[in-house]
């Protein structure tokens, strides 16, 4: 078992008002204002357990800014959130220990190698030497890189990296993952594989909360929402949007939607 | 160089073009002529080799090995000349930050010996969007609005060839639309447009593109040539369980390659006596519910797997 799991076990969740626990991710109103902006206005959903959630939405409609909200990286301005069981606004470290996170543009030290950016990222969670080496073997072996565990990762090509960074994110087992256009600029067969894996992760429990620029990612999730303005302008599985908006794909209902914004792009 | 050449109808052509970085070979023999007014696409991944191909083209570094000419020129004999006539809007965003949105522009005009009025018919229809912001600086601006001054600043002096090294990277769906909108008027001003990107959809709004991979061009063709120079069928199958479709049809002996494809999974079929009804009746078997199953004409991103996996 894992440290924040364990810690899960000593500080019991508290549960926004005994919401459904079967929740992982609880925003209610959330709401961040810069000055008199309001990056994020006003937005409430849920994310169930081991749900794939596509967050979509135009440049500047406020994706990045809930997000880290959701991350503990930001304080709400209004409303609450709770991710894996602990506060957003009041509980920021809990929640840290309890998520994953991968971008596109962070993800791995390029000079160390492969099994050293697993233990830094492993004992940066708290995980014990002992079930950090057992994992990493397990991981090697899973993703066929037993060659490659001494390599210095920025000698990896990008879908390795991509890959690699993934599992890092997920290493320690937690209850949620966000990952933030992860499959950016990937080869059209590695941006596939990479969806294996969060196929694979889901099936163990974890949860995804995903952003993606690619529409036919956007297919992949259980349930996708749709920010314009700061607002979630539509949220339901892809099927329902489709028909909702009756459109032959999610670049159409996107497009339909996004082409609505009034806010000026700056 | 001789003056004719730049009047000739290729803008640019490129000659066994290789280069190395230590061991790793970014190009290998790349080949290719662009002709003038068209929109030629370099389409690829992260690392494929497109930036190093265009850093060779805009004379910011020499190949290894081979030749290559922007309208008739040299690229290095006749680097200034080059430098002259192209515009190039680099991947990373290169303008200055602490300049304001006028203050870049005024700048790359100078530069260029010219002035913003001179040629502003060029720019008019994007600049006009971030006329609003002309004071602001340009590290302040979103990156929509960055994308779109970059875009003036290297049309500013009335390039004959305009090289986009990834105009559209990490660019939402509806920006993006709109930005292949403004490539198209450029175009018809007779602006030649060497454009890179990683989007596979963006394919069909070139007139043709090269497909890249680690340094190398996979195929070079009108997009509806590569597409239609496609092996085998290709079927769209779906069901009620699309993880358990996709692994179900890899298992199927008939299935030469399966992919997922937004909501359907692109199956291409080795056998030609290949039967709808047989499948359904397969997938049926193993529990799938409301099988649809309809052949399709590949995209431009089903031939680069098929190219890529060869």
């Amino acid at each position: 078992m894992t440290i924040p799991l364990e810690n899960n076990c000593l500080i019991p969740p508290l549960g926004v008002r005994g919401l459904n626990t079967s929740s992982v991710i609880i925003a209610e109103h959330l709401t961040k204002k810069f000055g008199n902006f309001t990056a994020v206005d006003n937005i409430s959903f849920e994310v169930k357990r081991g749900e794939i959630f596509g967050f979509l939405g135009a440049n500047g409609a406020g994706k990045t800014t809930a997000m880290r909200m959701l991350c503990g990286l930001s304080i709400p301005t209004g409303g609450k959130g709770e991710v894996a069981g602990f506060d957003i606004g009041t509980q920021t470290e809990l929640v840290k220990k309890n998520i994953g996170y991968m971008s596109q543009k962070f993800s791995l030290y390029n000079d160390l190698k492969v099994w050293e950016n697993i233990e830094l990222f492993g004992g940066i969670y708290g995980m014990k030497d002992k079930e950090i080496k057992s994992k990493t073997d397990e991981l090697m072996r899973v993703l066929n890189f037993e060659s490659e565990r001494n390599k210095l990762v920025g000698s990896l090509p990008l879908g390795f990296k991509q890959k690699l960074a993934f599992s890092v994110s997920i290493f320690h087992s937690p209850q949620v993952v966000f990952l933030d256009e992860p499959t950016g600029g990937v080869d059209p067969i590695t941006r596939r594989q990479f969806w294996e894996l969060i196929y694979e992760a889901t099936s163990r429990g974890i949860t995804v909360f995903v952003t993606t620029h690619y529409m036919d990612e956007a297919e992949y999730c259980d349930r996708v929402s749709i920010m314009v303005d700061g607002r979630i302008e539509a949220l339901d599985s892809p099927k329902n949007l489709k028909k909702q908006f009756d459109a032959k794909n999610m670049d159409e209902v996107f497009q339909q939607l996004a082409r609505k914004a009034k806010r000026v792009d700056s | 160089m001789e003056i004719t050449n730049i009047n000739s109808d290729i803008a640019i052509s490129c000659d066994t073009i290789s280069k190395k970085y230590g061991k790793i070979e970014a190009l290998k023999n790349i080949k290719f002529d662009v002709k003038r007014g068209e929109i030629f696409g370099i389409i690829g991944p992260d690392g494929a080799g497109k930036t190093t191909l265009f850093r060779i083209l805009t004379t910011l570094i020499l190949a290894e090995a081979g030749s290559a000419a922007v309208d008739g020129f040299d690229v290095v004999k006749d680097y200034k000349e080059i430098r002259k006539r192209v515009g190039y809007m680099p991947g990373r965003f290169s303008l200055y930050q602490d300049l304001s949105v006028e203050e870049n522009l005024n700048f790359f005009a100078t530069v260029f010996n010219t002035t913003v009025a001179e040629n502003y018919d060029l720019i008019k229809d994007i600049y006009v969007q971030i006329e609003p912001f002309k004071k602001r600086r340009a590290g302040k601006l979103s990156g929509g609005m960055k994308q779109k001054l970059a875009l003036c600043c290297a049309l500013i002096h009335k390039p004959s060839v305009l090289f986009l090294d990834e105009p559209t990277t990490g660019v939402d769906p509806v920006s993006r639309k709109e930005f292949w909108g403004m490539l198209k008027k450029l175009k018809a001003q007779g602006i030649t447009i060497l454009v890179s990107t990683p989007y596979m959809d963006e394919a069909t709004l070139c007139d043709r593109i090269a497909l890249i991979q680690n340094g190398q061009f996979l195929k070079i063709d009108t997009p509806k040539n590569i597409v239609s120079q496609y092996e085998n069928k290709l079927w769209a199958v779906e069901s009620d369980n699309m993880h358990k479709l996709l692994i179900d049809l890899r298992a199927n002996e008939m299935t030469k390659n399966c992919f997922a494809f937004g909501d359907k999974h692109h199956i291409s079929i080795n056998n030609s006596q290949f039967i709808i009804h047989n499948l359904r009746f397969e997938l049926e078997k193993l529990n799938h519910t409301n099988i649809l199953i309809s052949e399709i004409e590949p995209t431009v991103e089903d031939c680069f797997m098929q190219l890529s996996q060869r």
